[in-house]
């Protein structure tokens, strides 16, 4: 037993830092780290920087541009990233769409989809969630019916994020209405500008657009959108639950975080000296940063199983990540605020949101992050995961 | 990165997990152990020896087997897990500990031999009233007295004290009572004159002693270590002590969780088994996370313990305390909550579970001690 990471490791994390912090544009960086809105071309500036690296999809299959790193790996590179605050590489490509369609897509399908998806020349979002499916997602309602070589969609899906930027949608649809639940699903492809799909926007609670509702209304899709088989969707979208369920835990993010609330600290004027200086406020931050040691080597310790377990099925453990990271996630952002204090207060306004420091972010941020403890399967869906597969409750 | 055990490491994980299951498999067995006049069984001591344990973290060419931490760890986890009740901790990781890092060729040549065989036990005599959780503070003194040494004082709590032949006493050789340095060590034989033991029971079942010295003579070889520098030995004894008992208070948790899964599991009520409850669901994964990050802190405290930098290791190993800590107390009241009135009584083996949970928190440093020398240390992470 060895928690130190190899020589090597080491080195991979020194590539990979230096490489973030050099080659990512700063202004990017730095929007990222105060809780700014980045612009679509934030995403596709970082991403395509990402991917002339060959860093986009490091964890696709090799013919699809994946590096074939080992789990621990995988994971120096995204906690570097995140501490970098590099944006993400869009979750919805990379780690959702892309896998499912390097798994189960056609030939053509991956020929045609997988290097515009790593290289982001097309946005995809996701449309599983409706508004009457949450966490009980099997019982969505939106259908597809065959009629020749296409299929006619209609309904609604909603929690649709970035959509407003979206070229292609990713589509859990009901093609069976008579089968059980999860047995008449299927997996769909469709093109956002495809006559009778409308975006209506939902504002956040952070006032800030990041989430729409889709709506379809007799969309025709080519039949050959369809991933894997008819009626499979629910495998696909399980194994790529699964994906994003391991990368959910976010302790990268969450390090820059508290690390940031460090250094403000020591600059944010308090009494006769500054916030640094109150035992009370250090004592909150020790008690995240102990409870966020512990999740790492917890992280580690799932990360280490999973190179000795089938990979495609879920881990019941990584509920425990989903927990606590989102968790974690969230108490960050509340020391944030209470760190800007009443400077929190004010809300941004478009027309001088450059002008405004890190305060103004730290509110929005805050309110932002509680949908983190909701989405990726609630955790409470995540504790029933672990009352049943690992507890046999 | 590597959380696989050696095959050698593996063995010994099956050795004390089947001996601490079948002498401890039961209530009953650890209560009789408990009623010895020492508070364990003899017959479990020896066999400890011949299994190896007690001889487990001194050197080879001392007399031991020469392990690390990562086999204390494994040997309190298995042993905490059946609430064995043998002066694991207080012998062979607080006074062997002190031995070991300390001790002079010839002091070391003349005990762990008796030690490791199962003859001769030691104890940590170090805490006082008035010090609390303070390392530093000794008020019990160590004059130089002819061509030997005179020791004035008195320790509180001394784990398993009357059990031991030999007693490691720290004493202020210099300075005042809060200094850092000035603080010696000292073997004590058990029945020195001088040395007054007042032996009781503890909350969990197990056993400390007050001890009172009043003019203890001591010859010249008593001195363990060098004169007036023996804090930090006794830091990192300490913090070698917090990583076991973090280990041990997972095998412990470990238990109770598994106690508590099954009791929901069983125990019918309104005509069906309470597990089908999501509330009651719930609180059992709860604390199924908790131990896991629990296990998490006593892995990193143990593999930071055999730090001798004390900046990097006094930090980590009080930030696992404190993980470990609130997971006890965690555990421990929703394990007897979940069981109602049966986990109220001493009948029930959940019961001694949270007692040895809550004694653990207590042992070294209660959360909010190691909190502020976590939060005193900077933090864990950088600024950035």
């Amino acid at each position: 037993m060895d928690l130190r990471f190899t020589p090597e490791e080491t080195a991979f994390r020194q590539e990979v830092r230096a490489f973030f912090r050099s080659e990512i544009p700063e202004e990017i960086r730095r929007k990222v780290s105060e809780g700014r809105s980045l612009a679509r071309e934030d995403y596709v500036t970082s991403q395509r920087i990402l991917n002339a690296k060959g860093w986009a999809v490091p964890h696709w299959p090799k013919e699809w541009g994946g590096q074939e790193w080992d789990p621990i790996r995988r994971y120096i590179f995204m906690e570097e990233l995140m501490q970098a605050a590099v944006p993400l590489p869009l979750q919805f490509n990379c780690f959702m769409v892309g896998p499912v369609i390097a798994a189960f897509g056609n030939e053509a399908q991956k020929a045609r989809f997988l290097p515009r998806i790593a290289n982001l020349d097309d946005w995809w979002c996701q449309g599983f969630s409706e508004p009457g499916a949450g966490s009980d997602l099997a019982s969505l309602k939106t259908r597809a019916v065959r009629d020749g070589d296409h299929y006619i969609v209609d309904g609604q899906k909603t929690w649709t994020t970035l959509g407003q930027y979206a070229d292609w949608i990713f589509c859990l649809v009901r093609t069976d209405p008579t089968a059980k639940k999860q047995a008449g699903i299927s997996f769909l492809l469709i093109d956002m500008k495809s006559p009778g799909i409308s975006v209506r926007p939902i504002i956040t609670i952070d006032g800030r657009h990041e989430v729409n509702e889709v709506f379809f209304d007799s969309v025709r899709v080519p039949a050959e959108n369809l991933v894997g088989e008819e009626n499979k969707g629910w495998d696909y979208a399980k194994f790529l639950l699964a994906n994003e369920r391991t990368g959910i835990a976010r302790i990268g993010l969450t390090k820059e975080r508290v690390a940031r609330v460090k250094r403000l600290a020591r600059e944010t004027p308090a009494g006769a000296g500054t916030m640094w200086d109150d035992a009370d406020f250090r004592a909150r931050v020790a008690t995240i940063e102990i409870e966020l040691k512990a999740l790492e080597i917890t992280q580690m310790r799932v990360v280490a199983a999973q190179s000795r377990r089938d990979a495609s099925k879920p881990d019941p453990a990584s509920s425990i990540l989903k927990i606590k990271g989102s968790e974690l996630q969230q108490a960050a952002t509340e020391l944030l605020v209470e760190l800007a204090g009443p400077l929190s207060l004010p809300a941004p306004v478009a027309n001088d949101v450059d002008a405004l420091g890190w305060e103004a972010f730290a509110a929005p941020t805050y309110l932002n992050t509680r949908k983190v403890s909701i989405y990726g399967g609630s955790n409470e869906i995540q504790r029933n995961v672990i009352a049943k597969a690992i507890l046999g409750l | 990165m590597d959380f696989d055990l050696t095959d050698e490491q593996s063995l010994l994980k099956d050795s004390v997990t089947r001996w601490a299951a079948s002498r401890y498999g039961s209530l009953e067995q650890v209560e009789a152990a408990r009623r010895k006049p020492l508070g364990f069984d003899e017959g479990a001591w020896a066999q400890l020896a011949e299994l190896g344990l007690l001889g487990l973290p001194f050197a080879e060419e001392d007399g031991g087997f020469g392990g690390g931490p990562v086999e204390t760890l494994i040997a309190v986890e298995a042993l905490g897990r059946h609430l064995a009740p043998e002066p694991y901790l207080a012998s062979v990781v607080l006074g062997g500990g002190a031995l070991r890092l300390a001790g002079s060729a010839a002091q070391r040549e003349a005990l762990i031999p008796g030690i490791a065989e199962g003859s001769h036990r030691l104890a940590l005599a170090h805490g006082e009233r008035q010090a609390r959780y303070d390392r530093f503070d000794v008020a019990t003194t160590a004059r130089r007295d002819g061509g030997g040494w005179r020791l004035d004082g008195a320790k509180c709590v001394v784990l398993n004290a009357d059990a031991a032949q030999t007693l490691v006493v720290s004493a202020r050789t210099a300075g005042g009572r809060r200094d850092a340095d000035g603080i010696s060590l000292f073997l004590v034989p058990a029945d020195a004159p001088g040395l007054t033991l007042k032996p009781y029971p503890t909350q969990d079942g197990g056993r400390a002693a007050d001890l009172v010295l009043e003019g203890v003579a001591l010859p010249a070889d008593a001195l363990l270590g060098e004169a007036d520098a023996g804090l930090p030995v006794i830091e990192r004894v300490l913090d070698e002590g917090i990583a076991a008992l973090s280990a041990e208070a997972v095998g412990v948790m470990e238990a109770l969780h598994a106690l508590t899964v099954d009791y929901l599991k069983t125990r019918k009520q309104f005509g069906t088994a309470i597990g089908g409850f999501q509330a009651l669901q719930h609180r059992a994964v709860d604390m199924f996370v908790a131990l896991e990050q629990a296990r998490s802190m006593a892995l990193y405290a143990t593999m930071m313990a055999g730090s001798a930098d004390a900046a990097e290791r006094g930090p980590a190993v009080s930030a696992a305390k404190v993980q470990v800590n609130r997971a006890a107390r965690f555990v421990g009241q929703e394990a007897v909550q979940l069981h109602g009135g049966i986990g109220m009584t001493l009948e029930y083996l959940g019961a001694h579970l949270f007692r040895r949970l809550t004694t653990i928190e207590y042992l070294f440093g209660d959360t909010p001690h190691h909190l502020r020398r976590v939060s005193d240390a900077g933090g864990l992470l950088g600024a950035a």
